[in-house]
């Protein structure tokens, strides 16, 4: 799911609002943006490529490794499926509010055919100096400079913030993965963590989490077992059970989900558990020695 | 969105599943002429919440006179938080053996997974730590539906004996229920085989999910809306996703993730936070609401604004606040940190138009929100 400069992606949606702005923005980072799909507009140019009925289409034409899907969310099921009929090595979805069912739909789709998904309600993934597929301020210097800390983030904002907070520390980026809110998703916690530890390019790696499921617990077992650092976040200490907070994943059920119980297994795992993601920096340039 | 018994079970029975005669009765007077009609009843509190029979809101009545009395004792008690407004009155049934069924949304297998057990009647969670044998586990692939075979297989090996085939006929109308309704959860605790052999559902809890509830409106209309405040309401009619909280640091940031992380670092210095407060997202030229929906809540001694924007632009936002702030001109104290797209322009806004530094570190104004909210001057 780390998405390299030779990648040839295809925007699903390419000519709405959302989806021509960060087409532009994707491009003119590195990004090789092949297509785009709308089946309205099919045969037209925008943003300098072609537009295909679908993604099927548009890999008969020359093809494509990743879909950024930029479809509101009750068409996103159906533009998902076109992107896994086509032969997608992976789709980001960055929407928000799709029927939970339709995504465990998509997704078991995609599993059998073996291509990844990152999201949805993502902001999506950033390969630092060389491309990205979402919408993150890559060309803020003061964010994103190319580097050798992954970092992996449910969250977009909070995400934003670790990145500056590690440029200031003098750190830089490799990899950033938004993995998104929702409480069913594609590439979980584990999965990135575990893409980030076979990544030469990644030496220390920064987890951002929330409240809520349990990946946070799935991937400190596998945590255990690695030997890149890795210095830890997660959002949701001071909120109260049983409300969502704004992301519908962020929800503490009972006493699944809850803040202590992500703690103590990272700690076990001798992951560094941050009371305020300020510190970060600090704290990694300590665990890296 | 959770429904309450009587709201969930239509939904069974439109799926061929056998429930009890029942009616709903909003006064004791209602309650014994349901009662009248039905015959020996049970008289359940209806609320959006479980352990309703450990709480005293389920009682059996033989006559009318004792449906009464049990609806005048239920209809206005409070069950975690909920007051009883009306009861079910439901013909009492022959129970020869209890079960427990469900269709729920596994975030572990990212589909759909149907849970049996021959415990009915008991907390599920209980059962499967004392006796996890005696649950089926049966992950859903959701393109194909329920295996018949692969269920009717784990329901033989639980011991059903003549009852697998019926049964797995309940479930696999279950599942259809789960899955035509854009469900979280469907479950029926306790489904009862009868004397006579039937299968009958004794109970129902339904929670719609949120995303797909935005295609489902005839569903909506039938749930039990979200316990909000006052404060709440306003914030969700906005379009806002506003909690009001225990605290007097009223917060304003953009993004869950940051939200919540400005709430846990007000509690790490010591304070408390007044609300979660959002406006990332779409919501992101929503200032000004949002400014007045946090200064509404009495409580709110002082104010903090934390803005880390990649998509929502940080200068809108701010823009949004300060002139609302001018507006409305507050007289407590406000403190700002902003990073991000846009961020010297939403800077150079606080600065020129309120006469105020925000701050560079996020904990240094946090520090001074805490330190203004105990009266300290900061």
């Amino acid at each position: 799911m780390i998405v390299k400069k030779h990648e040839r992606v295809l925007i699903q949606g390419i000519t709405g609002k959302q989806g021509s702005f960060w087409t532009e923005r994707m491009q003119a980072y590195g990004t090789n943006v092949m297509g785009g799909v709308n089946p309205r507009r099919a045969g037209e140019t925008a943003c300098g490529v072609p537009v295909y009925a679908s993604a099927v289409e548009a890999a008969k034409d020359g093809g494509f490794d990743v879909s950024a899907m930029f479809i509101p969310p009750m068409l996103a099921k159906d533009a998902a499926l076109d992107a896994i009929e086509a032969g997608a090595k992976g789709i980001v979805c960055l929407t928000e509010h799709i029927p939970v069912q339709d995504v465990m739909y998509f997704l078991a789709a995609a599993r059998e055919a073996g291509c990844w998904v990152i999201g949805p309600n993502t902001t999506g993934v950033v390969t630092a100096g060389e491309c990205f597929v979402g919408f993150m301020p890559v060309f803020e210097e003061r964010v994103f400079r190319p580097g050798d800390i992954g970092i992996v983030s449910r969250s977009g904002s909070l995400g934003t913030l670790v990145c500056m907070k590690m440029v200031e520390a003098g750190f830089g980026t490799s990899t950033f993965i938004g993995i998104g809110g929702d409480p069913i998703i594609g590439s979980t916690t584990l999965d990135a963590l575990k893409a980030l530890d076979k990544d030469d390019r990644t030496k220390g790696i920064v987890l951002i989490g929330e409240i809520g499921g349990e990946m946070e617990e799935e991937a400190a077992e596998y945590a255990k077992g690695m030997d890149k650092p890795i210095v830890a976040f997660i959002a949701g200490a001071a909120s109260p059970p049983g409300k969502r907070m704004g992301h519908a994943g962020a929800i503490v059920m009972g006493d699944r989900g809850t803040y202590a119980s992500k703690r103590k297994a990272l700690e076990a795992a001798g992951v560094v558990v941050l009371d305020t993601p300020s510190l970060v920096g600090e704290a990694m340039r300590e665990a890296m020695g | 969105m959770n429904f309450e018994e009587h709201a969930a079970k239509p939904l069974l029975a439109a799926a061929g599943i056998a429930v009890p005669e029942s009616a709903l009765a909003a006064t004791p007077a209602d309650a014994a002429a349901a009662a009248e009609k039905i015959g020996p009843c049970v008289v359940k509190a209806q609320v959006p919440t479980g352990k309703r029979g450990k709480a005293g809101g389920i009682k059996l009545a033989g006559s009318s006179a004792e449906a009464e009395a049990a609806a005048q004792q239920i209809i206005g008690m409070d069950i975690a938080g909920n007051t009883v407004e009306q009861v079910l009155v439901e013909a009492q049934a022959d129970i020869a053996a209890e079960y427990y069924a469900c269709v729920l949304t596994d975030a572990a297998s990212k589909g759909p997974l149907m849970l049996f057990s021959t415990e009915g009647g008991m907390d599920i969670e209980e059962v499967a730590d004392a006796d996890p044998d005696k649950i089926v586990r049966l992950p859903i692939d959701i393109r194909s539906g329920v295996d018949r075979a692969a269920t009717e297989a784990a329901l033989g090996g639980i011991g059903l004996g003549d009852k697998t085939g019926p049964v797995a006929d309940v479930l696999e109308k279950l599942y259809g229920v789960y899955v035509n309704n854009d469900a979280d959860l469907v479950e029926i605790n306790p489904l009862i085989a009868t004397g006579a052999g039937d299968i009958v559902a004794l109970d129902c809890k339904f929670s719609l999910e949120d995303s797909g509830a935005n295609r489902r409106p005839e569903l909506v209309e039938k749930g039990a809306p979200e316990k909000l405040t006052e404060l709440e309401t306003r914030g969700r009619d906005l379009g806002l996703r506003y909690i009001e909280l225990d605290g007097d640091v009223g917060v304003l940031a953009n993004g869950a993730g940051l939200t919540m992380t400005t709430m846990d670092v007000v509690r790490h210095y010591g304070g408390e936070p007044a609300n979660f407060l959002e406006i990332g997202g779409e919501a992101y030229t929503l200032g000004k609401p949002a400014l007045e929906l946090v200064l509404s809540n009495p409580n709110v001694k002082c104010l903090l604004v934390n803005f880390c924007g990649a998509f929502a632009r940080t200068d809108v936002m701010t823009e949004g606040i300060v002139n609302a702030w001018q507006e409305l001109k507050p007289t407590l104290p406000v403190f700002f940190t902003i990073h991000g797209t846009n961020e010297d322009e939403a800077i150079a806004l606080v600065r020129d138009r309120l006469d105020m530094e925000p701050y560079d570190l996020m904990d240094d104004a946090v520090k001074a929100a805490v330190a203004a909210a105990s009266g300290e001057n900061p």
